[in-house]
């Protein structure tokens, strides 16, 4: 039995692979891509919206409110873009599993490790440009500068939890309805399929909502420091 | 017992023991953490977004723990890195 989908190679051209994460990857961009055109082809910000363009603005707004629960309410938009992106993506892959025959590309070790980076990187990429490198590298050595292998650590097993975590929900998900399919294939495996889309959209929240909480405390330290001066 | 045999029953054993243990944990502090939580709102109505809201974030954590488990558990069966090393060492069967 496969565990990922990137052992299943659907095109071979000399050296080059396509592996189904791959493609189904590709797959999801395209929806993605497709839904957002046809959304804002005839955007407009008067007179009646079209049904498109009503939904776009639901989800925006819906995971702007989100970001600014968290993040507070200055500098918001700034995340949207990136953490709405992921969210989207996630959803996208996790929620098409409704489609016979489709391999979610979450439920590829790979393809989580990659989104964990994307979020590893955008850690430090956001605080340094809030609040300045020399303030952000500073973060490390407090309290005191032996803390340094701990914050490194800790940086190091969020990243690895966040890419094992949606991995691990997403992949046992297909494989407990495969075994359900040997013990009981009559009506289980659709009750389970159908808390499998559930799960999908929570893990899509929380690695939304995980990386906005990582980034806004990467971002906040700026406001702590004084606070920490004061008292 | 040659030493496959060995390596497969102690691999599903493990699997096992992995498991039971990783379920019962995680599902204890998630217990706490709900059954605070729901006190929590039933204190204070307003803050159930806040609160619900912190409560998904750490019952993900808590559960990445039991999802660790599951997937060592999934490896030592599935894809078991000892029994194909010593599949491959034997040359089959």
């Amino acid at each position: 039995m496969d565990i990922t989908p990137d052992h299943l190679i659907l095109f071979r051209w000399g050296f080059v692979h396509l592996n189904a994460t791959i493609v189904y990857t590709w797959a999801v961009m395209l929806l993605l891509i497709l839904a957002a055109w046809a959304a804002t082809r005839k955007i407009r910000l008067e007179g009646p919206r079209s049904r498109w363009q009503n939904a776009m603005e639901a989800i925006v707004l819906g995971i702007r409110s989100q970001i600014r629960e968290v993040s507070g309410r200055e500098g918001s938009n700034d995340y949207i873009p990136f953490i709405g992106t992921l969210f989207l993506f996630i959803a996208a892959s996790n929620e098409l599993h409704v489609v016979p025959g489709w391999h979610a590309p979450t439920g590829s070790l790979s393809t989580t490790a990659a989104l964990a980076i994307c979020v590893a990187v955008s850690v430090p990429f956001f605080g340094i440009r809030k609040t300045g490198l020399k303030k952000y590298l500073h973060h490390y050595l407090s309290p005191v500068f032996f803390m340094l292998p701990i914050h490194m650590i800790s940086e190091i097993s969020r990243t690895i939890a966040l890419a094992v975590r949606l991995f691990g929900n997403i992949m046992s998900g297909s494989m407990v309805v495969a075994i359900l399919l040997v013990i009981a294939p009559l009506f289980f495996p659709v009750l389970i399929q159908a808390l499998d889309l559930i799960i999908g959209l929570i893990q899509a929240y929380i690695f939304a909502i995980l990386a906005m909480v990582y980034i806004a405390a990467a971002v906040r330290r700026e406001d702590e420091k004084p606070q920490e001066q004061t008292t | 017992m040659d030493s496959s045999t060995w390596i497969g029953i102690i691999s599903i054993c493990a699997a096992a023991l992995c498991m039971a243990i990783g379920a019962i944990s995680p599902a204890l502090g998630e217990a706490r953490a709900i059954q605070q939580a729901l006190s929590s709102i039933a204190q204070q109505p307003d803050e159930a977004g806040a609160i619900s809201r912190t409560l998904f974030i750490g019952l993900a954590m808590i559960e990445s723990i039991a999802i660790y488990c599951l997937v060592i558990s999934i490896i030592l069966i599935f894809a078991n890195p000892f029994w194909t090393h010593v599949i491959a060492k034997t040359g089959g069967g």
